[in-house]
């Protein structure tokens, strides 16, 4: 039996029905169609699923999707505003800070996450950040250095506005 | 000294915004109107013979829209990249009569959706009759040993051996101030690609279909699915869309991709297999597991004068592409070094696990293993430096492998001493802190290999480019962008042999009908191949403009013009010159309308059995490592490496640091364990990669360019060749550190304290004695 679930989804507000049994990753993806967020392992080990939830990165793929009832769930669709790159595409871009790409839409989630609760990480606690989710390409190097280059560049256009 | 305008300069990749945004499609995103479910049923058995299957309950099951097995709905063709050698091709997309691993397909189902596929699944009964199995190549080899395969050129469980020999190894032994002999063993690991394998086949009716799926090399899938189907190659279309990662493991044909298509044939519906991540593990391949023996004969002045080198592979249930691991290990073994007597004999052995194949590196990880361990071993003997005697024995430009390779470039002296020179290495080796060590490990790899396995009667290359009216230029390319960069390192290659703007070049590919045949991403042979069929292609569309050029201008010297920064111009008399773009539009108008089309082609001649092109680097760690917990931390990590050219730095920097990080992860955690052939740790909880806290803080790539006269623009490889010292050079270190070697793969914390503890009795012991 299906039930109403509301939500707002990057930004959105969404009334959908959907089983109970349905995860938040199925709901995004397989429902109301955003490809962004991807199953890697479905079982919470490897984040490719990474969303925030409330500003806090949850791995989609073990959350029921009728849990984000009356909350706010981001992708990384959301993350730009239009053309307008979020600071952290920006720098994953200049830095080198994907290869594959699987794994990016988790990846940077879980960077913005990071950056909501700490916006001046310092490498080792970048580091810890991630711990949540795998790359297999990178070596992770150079997500690091990208996650606090933008960390610097929102300091700047912080400081700027 | 040539300006270049794109090559070699900070540039974004061209699939990057699509990539940040998560509007980069892959085979998982892709859903098509009325499209099912696929999943296949697994063998439970490492040995079985099947007596039957029961598909009735399943098919009766409301939702389920079709059931197949081997025998019934396959034409049992086998197959694999081995088109050129046929004994070699041993597997079938649904086993026919006996299953030979767990997790080898046996059914599989087309249903509604997941839960009713799953269902359905349960419903087939398979009868089975166990045979005896056997899980080590060393047993499997002896006689009685369970047979795993039939056939005339199987013996003992051995598909294939290898042999290769040159100068006269037994005499130049007896001539050595000392023989040593070492024995090692390599363990099994994964691919681990974050994107599982899945597939979406549609049959569009009257023997034509369409197929997108995660391959890294398309057209191995458009030619072999054809013959598991028994459908025209080119009525097959493959599609690849973006692909998460491939690292060997994703270059043969699969049989999510078989049944996927079978299934859409029957039903007439599109049909998408989507593997789970426990289904990659258990139903896919792995790293060749290996038993080494090198026997190594040297001088006192640290020469290098013989070496024989005997392996054992555990190649699992099929040959995959381990009888190429299998070359290429005896093959790496001698790099990147002179060796003037050299024996290698390998043994590539059935055991009743999933197949091995090629992963990252080749057969390269395990040989630089061994080699490097055993180089520090003899460097240690003769107490000189780990370095200095890898510096006497390096290989040199020009320099020869009897019937088997020539090296052009090679810049292996350039990076090892860059690597000790950014390290402090003098200082430092053998004079750190107790607990705190420093290592080397070297090597050499291939820009390519000159192998046909597939028996293509095409190029291995090819590339056509079309220049637009409006001075855009559309590259097609049918090699295959899996996250490597390749596509942007494509369109480099023509913006700058054209004169274009980056954001001008569209590169079309990853299409079997739009693009050209490609042997696809494997042996890191894409910059090279791929990169040279482009500069012939572009070649082509030049002539055609400065032709046009010469037309409009009328200068004294007709042809000698050059295209750069958006113009057409005499290339002594650069202010004299056109904009590229009217000369496109005389051009086009001048050969009545006809597009400016350049096509071109590479394949390798005379250059060995091997590769075009070898890259060549030494890597240097520092560790630290915790004789409480047997906990090892690596601290700095310097690589030097030589890929000729460079192109894309900000590419080769990431591909040296991941292969650092899977090499870091081979070498102390990653371990595929198996119990009676049942994958023990089938998950990414269990299993366990590199994450960010696990890699070193400090990574420095260094880059030692020479030009290599075969690559583009003297490029050679860059992307897969650090996978193979790390291992020994991690190894190095941890016996510089605490004073133990280990020669079983993984390091682990446990092996460390035990062999710690082992040092320590032995200490007590002397002791006593004296």
């Amino acid at each position: 039996m299906k039930k109403i679930l509301n939500f707002t989804l990057n930004g959105d507000p969404y009334e959908v029905a959907v089983k109970p049994k349905t995860t938040l990753i199925e709901l995004i993806r397989d429902e109301i169609g955003l490809t962004g967020p991807k199953v890697g392992c479905n079982a919470g080990a490897c984040g490719a699923c990474t969303v925030l939830v409330d500003g806090k990165a949850v791995d989609s793929c073990s959350v029921l999707a009728l849990q984000v009832e009356g909350h706010h769930v981001e992708t990384v669709e959301g993350l730009a505003d239009g053309e307008k790159l979020h600071p952290l595409q920006e720098a994953f871009l200049d830095d080198g800070g994907y290869q594959c790409g699987f794994c990016t839409p988790g990846m940077l989630m879980a960077a913005k996450s990071l950056l909501n609760e700490n916006p001046d990480p310092s490498i080792h606690e970048i580091r810890h950040g991630l711990s949540g989710n795998l790359c297999r390409c990178t070596g992770y190097v150079r997500i690091i250095d990208s996650i606090h280059d933008a960390a610097q560049r929102m300091k700047k256009e912080g400081g700027e506005s | 000294m040539s300006e270049f305008s794109v090559i070699g300069k900070p540039i974004r990749r061209i699939d990057g915004v699509e990539k940040v945004t998560g509007a980069a499609q892959y085979t998982t995103d892709i859903k098509l109107p009325g499209m099912l479910v696929g999943k296949m049923l697994r063998s439970p058995h490492p040995h079985a013979k099947i007596l039957n299957i029961d598909t009735h309950a399943a098919e009766k099951l409301p939702g389920v829209k079709a059931v197949i097995t081997g025998p019934r709905d396959t034409l049992g063709v086998k197959y694999s990249n081995w088109r050129r050698y046929p004994h070699l091709m041993d597997e079938t997309a649904l086993a026919m009569d006996r299953v030979r691993y767990i997790g080898e397909p046996v059914a599989a189902v087309a249903a509604i959706d997941n839960d009713v596929a799953e269902e359905a699944l349960s419903l087939i009964e398979v009868e089975y009759e166990i045979l005896p199995a056997v899980f080590d190549p060393l047993e499997a080899m002896k006689d009685g040993a369970p047979k795993i395969h039939e056939g005339p050129t199987v013996r003992n469980n051995v598909s294939e051996a290898r042999h290769f020999e040159f100068g006269n190894v037994d005499e130049a032994f007896k001539t050595c101030d000392y023989v040593r002999e070492d024995t090692f063993y390599l363990h099994s690991v994964v691919h681990a690609f974050i994107e599982p394998y899945n597939s979406v086949a549609r049959y569009e009716g009257d023997g034509h279909l369409t197929l997108w799926t995660t391959t890294q090399t398309p057209y191995y899938i458009q030619t072999l699915l054809a013959m598991a189907l028994g459908l025209k190659e080119g009525n097959i279309r493959i599609i690849k869309p973006h692909v998460g990662g491939g690292f060997g493991g994703k270059m043969e044909l699969f049989s999510d991709q078989v049944v996927a298509s079978i299934l859409s044939m029957k039903t007439g519906k599109p049909v998408k297999v989507e593997l789970t991540r426990e289904e990659c593990f258990e139903g896919g391949r792995r790293r060749h597991p290996m038993y080494y023996t090198l026997k190594t004969g040297y001088m006192k002045d640290g020469r290098i004068i013989a070496k024989e080198a005997k392996l054992y592979t555990d190649g699992g249930a099929y040959n995959a592409m381990g009888p190429t691991s299998l070359y290429l290990s005896g093959f790496f073994q001698m790099f990147p070094y002179n060796i003037p007597n050299y024996r290698y004999d390998g043994f590539h052995v059935y055991t009743n696990k999933i197949p091995a194949t090629a992963m990252r590196g080749f057969g390269g990880p395990q040989a630089e293993f061994t080699c490097d361990s055993q180089i520090d071993m003899i460097a240690e003997h003769l107490g000189m430096d780990p370095a200095e005697i890898r510096l006497k024995n390096r290989m040199e430009p020009g320099h020869v492998i009897p019937g088997l390779a020539k090296v052009e470039s090679c810049g292996i002296k350039e990076c090892i001493e860059r690597a000790m020179e950014s390290t402090g290495w003098k200082e430092k080796k053998g004079k750190l802190p107790k607990g705190r060590g420093i290592g080397m490990g070297c090597y050499g790899f291939m820009s390519g290999g000159v192998f046909n396995w597939i028996n293509s009667p095409y190029a291995y290359s090819g590339a056509m480019v079309r220049v637009n009216v409006d001075g855009t230029v559309n590259v097609y390319i049918g090699s295959a962008e899996i996250g490597q960069g390749s596509d942007t390192v494509a369109a480099q290659i023509v913006a700058e042999k054209l004169g274009v703007p980056m954001s001008d070049i569209n590169v079309i590919r990853g299409d079997t009908h739009t693009c050209p045949p490609d042997l696809g991403a494997w042996g890191s042979r894409q910059t090279l191949m791929v990169g040279n069929a482009l500069i012939m292609a572009c070649d082509q569309v030049l002539e055609k403009l400065y032709k046009t050029a010469a037309a409009l201008m009328g200068p004294n010297v007709v042809y000698d013009y050059a295209a750069k920064d958006g113009r057409i111009f005499i290339k002594e008399r650069p202010e004299r010159g056109l904009d590229f773009v009217e000369v496109v539009k005389a051009a086009i108008r001048a050969d009545e309308g006809n597009q400016i089309i350049g096509r071109g082609y590479y394949t390798p001649h005379d250059k060995g059995m091997v590769s075009p092109a070898y890259s060549f680097g030494a890597q240097v760690a520092e560790v630290e490592v915790d004789e409480e917990t047997g906990k090892v931390t690596l601290l700095q990590v310097t690589t030097a490496h030589d890929c000729g050219q460079v192109i894309n730095e900000l590419g080769v920097e990431g591909q040296l640091e991941g292969a650092f990080v899977m090499g870091q992860g081979y070498t102390l955690s990653e371990n595929l364990v198996t119990d009676q052939g049942k994958i023990l740790n089938p998950s990414f909880v269990d299993y366990k990669l590199m994450r960010a806290p696990d890699v070193p803080e400090n990574f420095t790539s260094l880059m030692v360019e020479t030009y290599e006269p075969e690559g583009p623009f003297g490029a050679k490889e860059a992307g897969e060749g650090l996978t193979n010292p790390n291992a020994g050079c991690i190894a190095n270190a941890i016996y510089d550190a605490i004073g133990v070697r280990i020669t079983d793969m993984p390091i682990t914390p446990e092996k460390i304290l035990k062999a710690l503890d082992e040092k320590k009795k032995k200490r007590q012991k002397d002791k006593r004695n004296e």
